[in-house]
């Protein structure tokens, strides 16, 4: 060994020791003090940034028309309006709110939690956790294309992003806060004060958050969660190799006068947006739901719930309200076991027409999943933050 | 003796010739027919306005598909392009054909009374599934299918005539979110709900139809303007309805005419499927009015259907199960003008019968009118037997001589956009996903593409359909060869016009 040797040395334990110093620092400074980049001024995948700031909704589908504007059809329908004309800045701000636990009470829970982007932006559970680990009624169903939606949670008892967020932000049982905590545990953060003051630059830079931009931001960076470049979308915008074989058979299944299944999840958003009393059966020990019944007092919405969206439908087992199917197999299964045949001894549920006994063979049923499994489009997902203006981890 | 034989066998030889001449040319003469590729012409085009009959629009510049007995309509499907005539000759195709293409046209040859025949044999579920525009569907025999006989999905400009459907389970014609059709000269039997179901549709004419042996013959469901007339609708659990379904997405039914039909002992048993709103029609109702508004009865002859002639009744009372409360749900402005009807209501069954009985009256009123709705009127009112039409006046019409069609004197275009648009939809809608103009994503920023390919679009077309992984830097871009040529095209152009 001569100098050259000790060089080496020297200059290994040099590094070592000024890695280990960065590593330390660095993780250190993330945690005490975030230096964030400010918000993205360009809008997300999907969205066309206008004149004055807004982001408006592009897709392939409005190529197409609509019978009666209502956003239902065939392979090549328009959709329904989306929300849209939010700014960059509000749906980045939208997107660190989401993913960032200190919005709940005790710091646990963001709105990730139970839509979590690696799990279809539902949490694969058959009944989400609340706070302290409470285990809720109903299953989180997947926010892809919410933005399309007019009703929100399944017994549709909300009609705005806004409403619903505000019902699961202060609810006991779920994130558990009130407006004033989360007020002023927002306030208090420096970097959410520069953050809301920059994506609402028309108001002063020191006043105070409110709810309403935080709602806001939230509904935005919602909105912005489009899934339309499926393969099925492929197909639909007439290139016919996209699915196989077996995948148009199940198409076909699928869009059948008996399966029915397109008479509900209606093209191209594979939901109609109405209400049905389909007759799931809860898992073992759960009393049946009322749904629909309870928020529009209508015995006749008794078991009813909202037509839930089969977009990215592979990702979100398992499935219904609550989560009885815990494959796709199941749940296209129930729908040829006979109407109401699974409805308890006693209730008296108004079964939807459409539910009936179409007598599908197995080789059917195999296909319709074929073809659900068609559905699956995550091109637009969004980045989860490294960071957040909080200085909590990303929950998810 | 031999000049004779000879005689005999050249008479023989030339009679064997002359008879198999005969076939060759007088047989071929059935197939020789002239093809008419009908969704290429279009009403009152250079015709005058007194008639329904289609005039030559457009010159056919199509293919000609011709498929065979033991060959398959679908391949033909798949190998059709917009504006081409598949002619189908006689034979048993058991198979489901979708169409999702436009202006395609289906025809059925049929020669001396063989028709080609698709028979589902109660396994398959629907014989025809389109979802294209300007689709048209003539001369086939339809059988034994378990959905529906012909069904469309949001296809406009349709034509769906001269079809012998024979037990296709659910529904025989079903065209659900069309505008702009057009169903005559079909005859349909047994059909567990409606023989001929407009579902959430505009604009449609059903002309000329048999419908019989069914539980609903003609049923106008959630759909505007559509005019019903000469159509014979017999021994069905009920003849021609028009009403609101609550609970579907598009909610109302209105401006709908049935005119000049045959109504007549519609007294089937009622067989459809438990649940279906058609289950809950009493046998013996010739036409059924609920929640439907600006309904016009006119001219027809309604007579021997055992419960009513006519019933109109709002939504509380026809269809109590389901509310729906963006669903309007009584009949307005029904209007009923000279119709024949007798023999109606010899035997009432259900409500009805205890209504009338309350009446101390054992048999069916002629007209039946029960809940709510207002502005409704009668004319002539005193010559039917009638129950609740109290607060009926007169009408301000005495006939809509003057309404020959609701279709529409042109095709629903497609919705156009330009090059531009659409090569701005798919930039954002598509490849916003991995690029965006001054920054990097996943793939390279725009800009330099644009950079790249000044004045060279087609540089742009022929990379994205074959991507050629030029930068260790980047990912492999998938091919986007999916897009259409136009889509491709438009969208290279547009990359090369964005400044931000």
């Amino acid at each position: 060994m001569g100098n050259k040797g000790i060089i080496i040395i020297l200059s290994l334990t040099g590094l070592l020791v000024s890695s280990l110093l960065l590593f330390f620092f660095a993780s250190d400074r993330s945690e005490s003090y975030t230096d964030l980049a400010l918000l993205n001024c360009h809008c997300p995948p999907g969205f066309k940034l206008i004149e004055d700031n807004k982001c408006m909704s592009k897709n392939l589908y409005q190529q197409y028309d609509s019978p009666n504007n209502q956003g239902v059809g065939g392979l090549q329908t328009g959709l329904p309006q989306i929300r849209d004309g939010f700014t960059p800045q509000e749906i980045d701000l939208g997107r660190y709110l989401f993913f960032d636990p200190v919005l709940s009470l005790d710091g646990s829970m963001s709105c990730a939690t139970c839509h979590d982007p690696n799990k279809g932006f539902g949490d694969g559970l058959p009944t989400s956790i609340g706070k302290d680990h409470i285990k809720l009624d109903r299953a989180a169903p997947t926010l892809w294309n919410v933005g399309y939606l007019t009703r929100l949670f399944w017994d549709g008892r909300a009609n705005s992003l806004e409403e619903q967020m505000e019902i699961t932000l202060f609810s006991e049982l779920e994130m558990a806060n009130t407006p004033e905590n989360l007020l002023r545990t927002l306030n208090n953060i420096d970097n959410y004060k520069r953050l809301f003051a920059e994506a609402y630059p028309e108001r002063g830079k020191q006043e105070e958050i409110q709810l309403d931009e935080i709602f806001k931001a939230l509904a935005a960076f919602q909105t912005s969660l489009v899934s339309l470049n499926s393969k099925y979308d492929q197909y639909a915008h007439g290139y016919h190799k996209a699915l196989n074989d077996q995948e148009i058979e199940g198409m076909n299944v699928f869009r059948s006068f008996v399966a029915r299944c397109a008479e509900c999840h209606t093209p191209p958003l594979f939901t109609n947006q109405q209400f049905a009393v389909i007759g799931t059966p809860e898992p073992d020990g759960l009393p049946l739901d009322p749904g629909a019944e309870i928020p529009f007092n209508d015995k006749s919405m008794r078991g009813a719930f909202k037509v839930p969206t089969l977009r990215n439908i592979d990702l979100t087992a398992p499935y219904m309200h609550s989560g009885k199917f815990e494959t796709m197999r199941e749940a296209v299964e129930f729908y040829t076991q006979g109407r109401g045949h699974a409805v308890p001894k006693g209730e008296k549920l108004y079964i939807h027409w459409h539910i009936w006994e179409p007598q599908l063979s197995d080789y059917e049923l195999d296909r319709l999943v074929d073809f659900l499994k068609t559905l699956s489009d995550e091109s637009f997902l969004p980045k989860i933050p490294d960071a957040l203006p909080s200085g909590l981890k990303a929950t998810l | 003796m031999k000049a004779t034989l000879f005689k005999i066998i050249g008479g023989i030889l030339l009679l064997v010739l002359g008879m198999f001449l005969g076939r060759t040319f007088l047989s071929s003469s059935g197939e020789s027919t002239v093809p008419m590729p009908s969704t290429m012409k279009y009403r009152n085009v250079g015709i005058s306005g007194d008639t329904t009959q289609v005039a030559q629009a457009k010159a056919f510049t199509g293919q000609i598909i011709e498929v065979k007995n033991g060959g398959s309509i679908q391949e033909a499907v798949k190998t059709a392009k917009p504006g081409d005539l598949i002619r189908v000759f006689p034979g048993t195709y058991s198979e489901n054909v979708y169409i999702d293409k436009d202006d395609i046209s289906l025809q059925g040859v049929v020669i001396k009374g063989e028709w080609p025949t698709l028979n589902g044999k109660h396994e398959i579920n629907d014989a025809f599934l389109y979802s294209g525009n300007g689709i048209l569907i003539e001369n086939f025999k339809i059988i034994n299918y378990k959905g529906n006989g012909i069904m469309g999905q949001a296809g406009n400009n349709f034509i769906i005539r001269n079809n012998w459907i024979i037990d296709t389970g659910v529904y025989g014609i079903f065209p659900q979110f069309g505008k702009n059709g057009l169903i005559e000269h079909n005859v349909l039997s047994k059909i567990a709900d409606a023989a001929i179901y407009v579902g959430m549709c505009d604009n449609i004419d059903v002309l000329h139809n048999e419908v019989f042996d069914s539980v609903a013959g003609i049923e106008i469901e959630n759909s505007r303007h559509c005019l019903v007339e000469n159509n014979y609708v017999h021994n069905n659990t009920g003849g021609l309805l028009a009403f609101i379904t609550p609970g579907l997405p598009i909610k109302t039914a209105f401006n709908i005419i049935f005119r000049n039909n045959f109504v007549v002992n519609n007294n089937h048993e009622n067989f459809g499927a438990p649940g279906s709103t058609v289950a809950s029609i009493p046998p013996g109702t010739g036409i059924l009015i609920m929640a439907a508004d600006d309904v016009i009865v006119e001219n027809n002859i309604i007579t021997g259907n055992k419960n009513t002639g006519i019933t109109i009744v709002d939504l509380a009372t026809g269809d109590p199960k389901a509310n729906d409360p963006n669903a309007e749900g009584n009949p307005d402005r029904v209007v009923i003008l000279d119709n024949i009807m007798f023999d109606n209501g010899n035997d009432p069954t259900g409500e009805i019968k205890a209504i009338m009985l309350s009446q101390l009256d054992t048999k069916g009123p002629d007209i039946f009118a029960y809940g709510g709705g207002t502005g409704s009127t009668i004319r002539d009112k005193n010559r039917y037997r009638t129950f609740g039409l109290g607060d009926y006046g007169q009408p301000e019409i005495e006939d809509t001589k003057d309404i020959k069609t609701f279709m529409l004197n042109a095709p629903v275009p497609p919705r156009s956009v330009t090059d531009a648009e659409l090569g701005e939809i798919t930039y954002y809608g598509v490849c916003a996903g991995c690029h965006a103009y001054g920054t990097t994503l996943i793939g390279v920023d725009t800009q330099i593409i644009k950079e790249i390919y000044v004045d060279n679009p087609q540089g742009i077309v022929n990379y994205i359909t074959k991507p050629l992984n030029l930068r260790e830097d980047y990912p492999e871009m998938p091919p986007q060869d999916y897009l259409s040529d136009a889509a491709k095209m438009a969208v290279a152009e547009y990359i090369l016009t964005m400044n931000h």
